[in-house]
């Protein structure tokens, strides 16, 4: 069972949250700029590595924020995040 | 009843003032406050006490604690929980335990009828025999007789299990010496320290052993060191405590096995720490031979820890069997009580062993080692084999000693994702690098001398309480005689003569040496492989005593060195949890907590049967009445709705404030429909897309102001929507000025409904104005409603006249009460989901996870009215439009309109071309009795469907093939015109 610190709230069990997945690119201003099988690529390609991911979790049980952490996947060590939660 | 024949008549940590009467396999016995089942048993004589759950070998006790391999009970009554090792029972008044795995009793077991087929049973033999005329012929026998314990049949009488979560600066496990001093250091300094120990007492292998520590025997010295942790208000020290799993981020799981507070069975324990010193100590090996498992065998460090802690004697003639030195100082103890030691055999030479100058004048015989048992249900002898010439000789004696070394008790450090190096000087594996802020101390690390225990233990209290910033007190390692030196000699097996010995690597699961070859023979050498297709080290005990054997076996066979081999992965727990530990008090409701409206009691008066309506709610199903079938109640309960009056409680459904410069701009993003164009005052039916062009959620929007919207979703999909949302404004666009507002609860409604609606409303006492000129279809109106603030709407999921009316939810029951006091005398009718399920299904309207299965998009289920052309640009609109350009068919919603009126076909059944048994071209969506057409109806998605309206099609119910004919998706007043009266 993870320990996740929000931003808000200091660090707080897993429990409290819900996976948002990878963080992914910003929703585009214009979806038809894009080519068919590159909005494609943008709705169902996420990264998957061995290693570190930036990934974002709602703290549901709790103040509601979406933020993102990076947690290395083959030990769980949630890293420094360098990026700032949303403002 | 038997006596105690073999128990000393002084010494011992037992209360001889307390003697405890139990029963084993039906025998009464007694035993003292202090005693195990194992300990008890063996004073009282009792050494066949089990039996191998393969073979039905007779067995006997091997250990002293959990790694405890042959023997297992059964507890009966209250205690009743699986199976159990027999060492680790607590002996208590009125204690009944049954042997496992034998019938009806060990001494006596139908079930040893196995031994005479045992080479027909090796490992995995389920691979290759029993598979004609099909496996599952036999399996049902073959479970029954492997099976161990019975689950216990019914719940604890009284009591409860408690879940609870701690936090701390420093978590010590294990309260031996190594962890005493650590917690002693770190309670000092201030910092919140947590100490738990498995053991009934603390004190660990002290326990165990005569040692002195700071002139005192180890029991007193322990003593004074948790007389003062217990003063102590930075420590909470917890004995009867196993601490069983680790995982992320430094947080351990305990369950405390006897909680002081009388009406707890158990209590469990996550613990979060900053630091974690595990100083589990160490548990020492058995050897391998022929006939290792027999009754009389036991480890050397178990029969030390009777003859100390307990005054039992295991035996009365013994000979011990070592590779390493710290069996010696067990001999000396077993003959300071009494035991005879016939001789001990040492496999070193007498170059290699430091134990000489222990050994005095003990007979050893070096350079040998025992190749066979003899006796069955008892050892009776051994027989010896040297390793110069091969000369055989044979001992007799009625116990053997078996001590292969020690491995350190690395199963936590491990689970932490912390790594382990194989140590040639030790032979075992010892700790390397942590993943996590943890360390090893003691025989945990590979230290066996008690006084660098002490001082390690210490260090270790010293570096957690500075990591966490507290300030070291003074504390002074405690003085201790000098520990003799420990020397192994690595002895994985001893090879045999015979080639049908049966060596045991693991006496529990009862795999033997020959089966780890046959594991590799067939190709299954790497280690893991080597577990699951011998399951060797997968039974209770994990191979806590014979896993390194494995090990070892493997790497002899293979010719690749124990470091390379590596272990397999340790997984919690570390002993055996019962699930009401692990559960805590989430048992019954408290599982999923159900959610209410203030109405429910009303509605359960009333005659309500409660369904499960998605995201915890409970709502009415129908309202039976005395001598009604199902049938008949939701037909009244519909034709009510249809021709007169009705009433049902939507409090569930889940509601939004939205507000803010781009509430408008949010609510175009978010729905398919266009609503721009929307007036103050009024509601639109929307569809909500996620990103990739699925269905989201449907509901209807109101506006109530320029900037101001109130969104209603679903019941069950509220708090998707509300993610959905939260992401996109957060995320997406977090320059965006627009909040949203869950409000779901803290409004209730009671929704009218019927052609006779108006009627009753036009009686509450309010100030809006119900008639049809000034109250249209889709409006709402804000204003009080018998007193109340009340915000109605014109909302239809029924098709019929609707108002759903609005108010604070501590005002709801009185509204619904009311209502009910001037709409009785109408013939006013409360109907539940079973009817509204109808109800909807006549007019074709839809219902997520029915028509809505995550596959179609709206144009398949008829709304492409909803997906405005006008906008450029809403979540999921080019998913869609990607989707269709593929030019694949699509499943569209469709009616059906089985051939015979009276036959329903079931939700869910396929329809397939001809109703042949071949791929399906749709399934059905609902299937109801119509009451308004008096006969069944359906609604289902089907390939191509609306271009098939008019034609025959047909569905599968298992082999029945049921005639249909496809209609349009709406049975009832297609214009609507009832509900937009």
């Amino acid at each position: 069972m993870l320990e996740i610190s929000c931003p808000f709230c200091g660090p707080r069990s897993e429990t409290e949250f819900i996976n948002g997945g990878p963080v992914r690119e910003t929703r585009a201003e214009n979806p038809h700029d894009f080519a068919d099988s590159d909005w494609v690529d943008y709705l169902i390609l996420a990264p998957n590595p061995l290693g570190p991911v930036t990934e974002e979790w709602w703290h549901i049980m709790g103040c509601s924020l979406w933020f993102a952490i990076t947690r290395d996947t083959t030990t769980h060590e949630i890293l420094p995040c360098s990026r700032k939660s949303h403002d | 009843m038997t006596n105690d024949s073999q128990r000393l008549s002084s010494g011992g940590d037992i209360d001889r003032t307390k003697i405890i009467s139990f029963e084993f396999n039906g025998t009464l016995h007694q035993g003292y406050q202090g005693d195990t089942l194992a300990s008890a048993l063996i004073a009282n004589g009792v050494s066949l006490t089990a039996r191998g759950f393969k073979y039905h070998r007779p067995r006997g006790i091997m250990g002293v604690g959990s790694e405890e391999p042959a023997s297992f009970v059964e507890l009966l009554g209250d205690a009743a929980s699986g199976s159990q090792p027999i060492t680790t029972v607590v002996l208590r008044e009125g204690l009944r335990a049954i042997s496992v795995s034998c019938w009806p009793s060990p001494n006596f077991d139908l079930m040893s009828i196995n031994q005479l087929i045992s080479k027909l049973i090796p490992a995995g033999f389920y691979y290759k025999t029993f598979m004609w005329p099909n496996w599952h012929f036999f399996e049902p026998y073959i479970r029954r007789i492997a099976g161990l314990a019975n689950a216990p049949s019914q719940a604890p009488t009284s009591g409860q299990y408690e879940s609870r979560n701690w936090f701390c600066d420093v978590l010590i496990i294990g309260a031996g010496p190594a962890g005493l001093m650590a917690a002693l250091t770190a309670a000092r300094s201030g910092a919140r320290t947590v100490l738990v120990d498995d053991g009934t007492r603390a004190g660990g292998g002290l326990l165990n052993r005569k040692e002195r520590v700071n002139n005192k025997w180890g029991g007193e010295w322990v003593q004074c060191i948790t007389d003062e942790l217990d003063s102590l208000n930075t420590v909470l020290r917890l004995q009867d405590s196993t601490a069983w799993a680790y995982r992320e981020q430094n947080l351990v799981i305990v369950t405390e096995r006897q909680p002081t507070q009388k009406q707890l069975i158990q209590r469990t324990w996550r613990i979060r720490a900053r630091r974690v010193i595990i100083a589990s100590g160490a548990i020492e090996r058995t050897l391998v031979f022929a006939n290792n498992d027999r009754p009389g065998v036991m480890l050397a460090s178990a029969v030390q820890a009777y003859v100390n802690r307990y005054a039992a004697l295991p035996g009365r003639r013994a000979v011990i069997f070592t590779n390493n030195d710290s069996a010696y100082q067990v001999a000396l103890d077993m003959i300071a009580a009494g035991i005879e030691i016939a001789a001990i055999v040492d496999c070193r030479d007498d170059s290699s062993s430091g134990g000489l100058p222990l050994a005095g004048d003990m007979p050893r015989i070096t350079n040998h080692v025992v190749t066979r048992v003899l006796g069955r249900r008892r050892v009776r002898a051994v027989r010896l084999r040297s390793n110069e010439n091969g000369d055989t000789r044979t001992i007799s004696c009625d116990l053997l000693c078996v001590s292969g070394g020690w491995n350190p008790t690395v199963h936590l450090y491990s689970q932490s994702r912390s790594t382990l190096r194989y140590d040639d000087a030790l032979a075992a594996f010892i700790p390397h690098k942590p993943a996590q802020a943890c360390e090893c101390v003691g025989a945990a690390a590979g230290e066996f001398g008690l006084q660098q225990i002490l001082v390690g233990g210490l260090e270790a209290g010293a570096r957690a309480v500075s990591d966490c910033g507290f300030q070291r007190r003074e504390t002074i390692a405690p003085t201790t005689s000098t520990s003799p030196p420990y020397n192994i000699e690595a002895l994985w097996h001893v090879n045999s003569d015979d080639a049908s010995a049966n060596s045991f690597v693991d006496v529990q699961n009862d795999v033997t040496l020959n089966d780890v070859h046959l594991a590799i023979r067939e190709g299954f050498g790497a280690i893991e492989h080597v577990k699951r297709y011998t399951t060797g080290g997968m039974g209770i005990d994990q191979g806590k005593t014979g896993n390194i054997n494995i090990i070892g076996a493997v790497a002899n066979q293979t010719d690749v060195a124990l470091r390379d081999i590596g272990t397999t992965t340790y997984r919690s727990p570390f002993v055996p949890i019962e699930f009401g530990a692990i559960a805590g008090g989430k048992v019954d409701s408290a599982v999923r907590p159900y959610r209410h409206t203030p109405i429910t009691q009303w509605h359960k008066d009333y005659g309500a049967t409660m369904y499960e309506s998605g995201a915890h709610w409970r709502r009415p199903g129908y309202y039976s009445r005395p001598g009604e079938s199902l049938q008949k109640t939701i037909n009244r309960e519909v034709l009510a709705t249809r021709e007169n009056l009705a009433i049902y409680d939507g409090s569930p459904l889940g509601k939004f404030d939205i507000c803010g410069p781009d509430a408008t701009r949010l609510i175009g993003m978010l729905y398919t429909n266009l609503f721009l164009n929307l007036s103050v005052g009024m509601g639109r039916y929307g569809v909500m897309l996620t990103e990739d062009g699925r269905i989201l959620d449907d509901g209807v929007t109101f506006k109530l102001g320029e900037n101001h919207y109130l969104m209603s979703t679903s019941t069950a999909n509220a708090q998707a929507v509300y993610r959905h949302i939260q992401h996109f404004l957060q995320v997406e666009r977090p320059k965006w000025r627009v909040w949203i507002t869950p409000i779901t609860t803290q409004w209730s409604n009671a929704t009218v409904c019927g052609p006779n609606a108006r009627e009753l409303l036009e009686r509450l006492e309010s100030d809006i104005d119900f008639s049809a000129a000034t109250f249209p279809f889709m409006a709402l109106r804000e204003g009080t409603v018998e007193g109340m603030l009340a915000r109605v709407c014109r909302v239809s999921f029924t098709g019929e006249l609707s108002f759903e009316i609005n108010v604070r939810s501590r005002h709801v029951l009185k509204l619904w009460e009311r209502l009910f006091e001037i709409g009785k005398p109408l013939g006013l009718t409360p109907i539940g989901s079973e009817a509204n399920h109808v109800l909807r299904v006549e007019k074709g309207f839809l219902s997520l996870g029915h028509e809505v299965d995550g596959t179609a998009d709206p144009h398949d289920l008829g709304m492409s009215w909803a997906m405005s052309k006008k906008k450029a640009d809403y979540i999921g609109k080019r998913a869609v439009e990607i989707r269709r350009s593929q030019d694949s068919p699509r499943r569209e919603l469709v009616g059906l309109l089985t051939d015979d009126p009276s036959r329903l076909v079931t939700e869910g059944a396929p329809l397939t071309p001809k109703g042949q048994l071949q791929a399906s071209e749709g399934f059905v969506t609902a299937s109801v009795w119509s009451v308004a057409r008096s006969r069944s109806v359906a609604l289902a998605l089907l390939t191509d469907g609306r271009s098939r309206i008019g034609q025959a099609a047909h569905v599968r119910i298992k082999n029945e093939i049921v005639p249909v004919t496809i209609t349009q998706p709406c049975f009832y007043d297609p214009a609507s015109e009832r509900m937009k009266n």
